[in-house]
């Protein structure tokens, strides 16, 4: 760059920065509205028009309200049950098939992975799916969260690929010192595609984390509720009344309603946010992983 | 090889013994490979039973399903749900809100993470890039319902967005409660989501471009415009293509969960998409046959884009899925 700058350069630079720093307020805004919102005082918030470029006052109540749900509370922790449990099983099925359907010369691994990736393109449609959990005996259980997709076929395909990559010679000279092809896997194959393994766990839990249309599907109890579906309650049906019980007047109630709203985004957003920047290069290795092989 | 074919492993001998009789070729693969097959068949199991059993079920598309027959032994009725949705008032307006969502997506949203990559790809700043880099990704980490929550609040009467709008003459009015709006409410906070990140692919493949060519071109004179329509977006085209392909593909499987969350029994007229229509005939009417059979037309139409598309990309541009 040790060419001089002409003067088109110089403003083309200038204007770009101006445009990329309005689109990051943009982006950031909402955010950061939310989080005002939240520890505003609700009486000044309910009056309140426009922009917010501060709390109005300080409240934790909304906080307390929340944390003190005891519906908010058991939705996390279902929560952590399914995406713990979900991707601890989504990822030993898709390392085993991924890793098996790999292998070069095994007969019927290219006709098998046909009828695999043919799923990607065609489904029976949400209603055979949702009448075959059902006749499965699978309403109301909390296995109608991780079974019904235990395999992602995206996650597949990048598995696969990332196993034909390692050298064959790996694999023939294990296999003269006797090994079987379990003990490859393990003492091979799995260490040497730990970046991709932590790219897979990084989609199979966000995506349980974010689900909540399957819940609604197969459950009626609401004691095995996933937080997003509980956070659809309160924020998209605007039904915050469980949650009030035993609070103070009626017109409280509403004011207080429009912060635990708020309140609600954060508790649900923060934790996510928080790790996200640890693991964001491994979501953008997986967005390069996938893109090697749509 | 022969070590691992003598082994006598206890699990796979079921599994293998099954298939007994088949051509020795295949008797021999499987033999050497047990342990290979055995690994594919949780796999194989969970593809059986929740892909393909479905698909199986998709038959009471052309039945009378009653769950006292099942789905075996429903009377079978042809192309009757089939006809009934085509003639009926809905099918038009759902197939014109679901392709017209679609294909909004495509011009509004598709071609914004490339421009934002271009942007970035000129920060001469690495810290500054860096920053808007991370910042921008933000959205695409937050879940689809509280996506959807904030949208709900900021454009209730009263909201934000809407008090904003209010300057620029608009009424203080629930914006979701107009079916005018919903379209531009779902793209808009679409692209505000996804932007950072949809960009990411975009630009990883400007990584690639050999800066020498920036330097001949800058020595013949040409400006920062130039440069990038006559070299960057040539040089990225092919990245571009397949993500047109892959997003076409999708034209009919539009993110029906954020407009689920979205819409509302006023704005049905602009919002509502063949899946959102199908559950609610099916799950909440029980309508199961009639759904099904909608559904079963939207997965026909998609697989049919998917192949299409891939085919035009090949020929025209030597790009292609498969």
């Amino acid at each position: 760059m040790a060419i001089q700058r002409t003067r088109g350069e110089r403003i083309f630079d200038a204007v770009n920065t101006i445009v990329l720093f309005i689109l990051s307020a943009i982006t950031l805004y909402p955010l950061l509205y939310v989080l005002f919102a939240s520890v505003s005082e609700p009486g000044p918030l309910m009056s309140h028009r426009g922009l917010l470029l501060a709390p109005l006052g300080v409240q934790w109540s909304a906080y307390r309200l929340v944390f003190q749900n005891p519906i908010i509370l058991s939705s996390y922790a279902n929560t952590l049950l399914y995406v713990t449990a979900g991707t601890a099983l989504s990822l030993v099925l898709t390392t085993l098939g991924a890793y098996g359907l790999s292998r070069k010369n095994v007969k019927w691994s290219t006709p098998l992975m046909m009828l695999i990736v043919f799923t990607m393109w065609f489904s029976g449609g949400m209603i055979p799916h949702f009448l075959n959990v059902s006749n499965l005996g699978m309403m109301n259980s909390r296995l109608a969260l991780i079974l019904p997709k235990a395999v992602a076929t995206y996650n597949l395909i990048v598995m696969r690929t990332s196993f034909q990559a390692l050298p064959d010679s790996l694999e023939e000279s294990a296999k003269i010192d006797g090994a079987n092809d379990f003990t490859i896997l393990l003492r091979i194959a799995i260490p040497l595609s730990m970046p991709v393994i932590a790219v897979i766990i990084l989609f199979y839990a966000s995506s349980q984390w974010n689900a909540w249309f399957d819940a609604m599907l197969f459950l009626n109890r609401r004691e095995l509720f996933p937080l997003q579906l509980i956070l659809r309650e309160i924020l998209v049906l605007n039904s915050t009344d469980s949650m009030m019980a035993g609070s103070a007047a009626q017109s409280d109630q509403i004011q207080i309603g429009e912060t635990i709203k708020y309140a609600t985004v954060i508790v649900a957003t923060v934790p996510i946010l928080c790790i996200y920047p640890f693991l964001q290069k491994y979501f953008v290795k997986g967005v390069m992983v996938g893109a090697i092989k749509g | 090889m022969l070590k691992s074919a003598a082994r006598p492993a206890k699990q796979a001998s079921s599994g293998a013994a099954q298939r007994e009789g088949f051509f020795a070729g295949i008797r021999k693969d499987f033999r050497r490979n047990r342990l290979i097959y055995l690994m594919i068949l949780p796999v194989l199991i969970y593809y059986l039973v929740f892909h393909y059993f479905p698909m199986y079920g998709a038959t009471i598309a052309f039945k009378d399903f009653n769950a006292l027959d099942g789905i075996t032994g429903s009377p079978w009725v042809g192309f009757k749900h089939f006809n009934e949705f085509f003639s009926s008032f809905y099918f038009w307006r759902l197939l014109k809100n679901t392709v017209l969502l679609s294909a909004y997506g495509l011009v509004f949203s598709f071609p914004m993470p490339i421009v934002l990559a271009l942007l970035l790809n000129e920060v001469r700043h690495n810290g500054y890039k860096r920053v808007v880099q991370t910042i921008t990704y933000i959205p695409h980490f937050i879940s689809i319902v509280v996506i959807c929550g904030m949208i709900i609040d900021f454009v209730k009467q009263d909201g934000v967005i809407t008090h904003i709008l209010t300057y620029l003459g608009m009424e203080n009015n629930n914006l979701l409660l107009e079916p005018g709006n919903f379209r531009s409410i779902y793209i808009i906070s679409d692209i505000w989501q996804q932007i950072g990140w949809n960009s990411i692919i975009y630009l990883a493949a400007l990584t690639g471009i050999d800066t020498e060519m920036f330097e001949a071109a800058r020595i013949d004179g040409a400006g920062k415009l130039r440069q990038i329509i006559s070299i960057t977006i040539p040089s990225i085209l092919p990245t571009i293509v397949i993500m047109l392909i892959l997003k076409v593909g999708t034209v009919m499987n539009i993110g029906f969960e954020k407009v689920m969350l979205l819409y509302n029994a006023s704005i049905y007229e602009t919002a509502d998409v063949i899946s959102t229509f199908v559950y609610r005939r099916g799950i909440l009417e029980a309508a199961y046959s009639y759904s099904a059979a909608v559904g079963l037309f939207n997965s026909v139409i998609n697989c049919t884009l998917v192949i299409v598309t891939n085919k035009f990309s090949k020929k025209f541009t030597e790009t292609s899925l498969w």
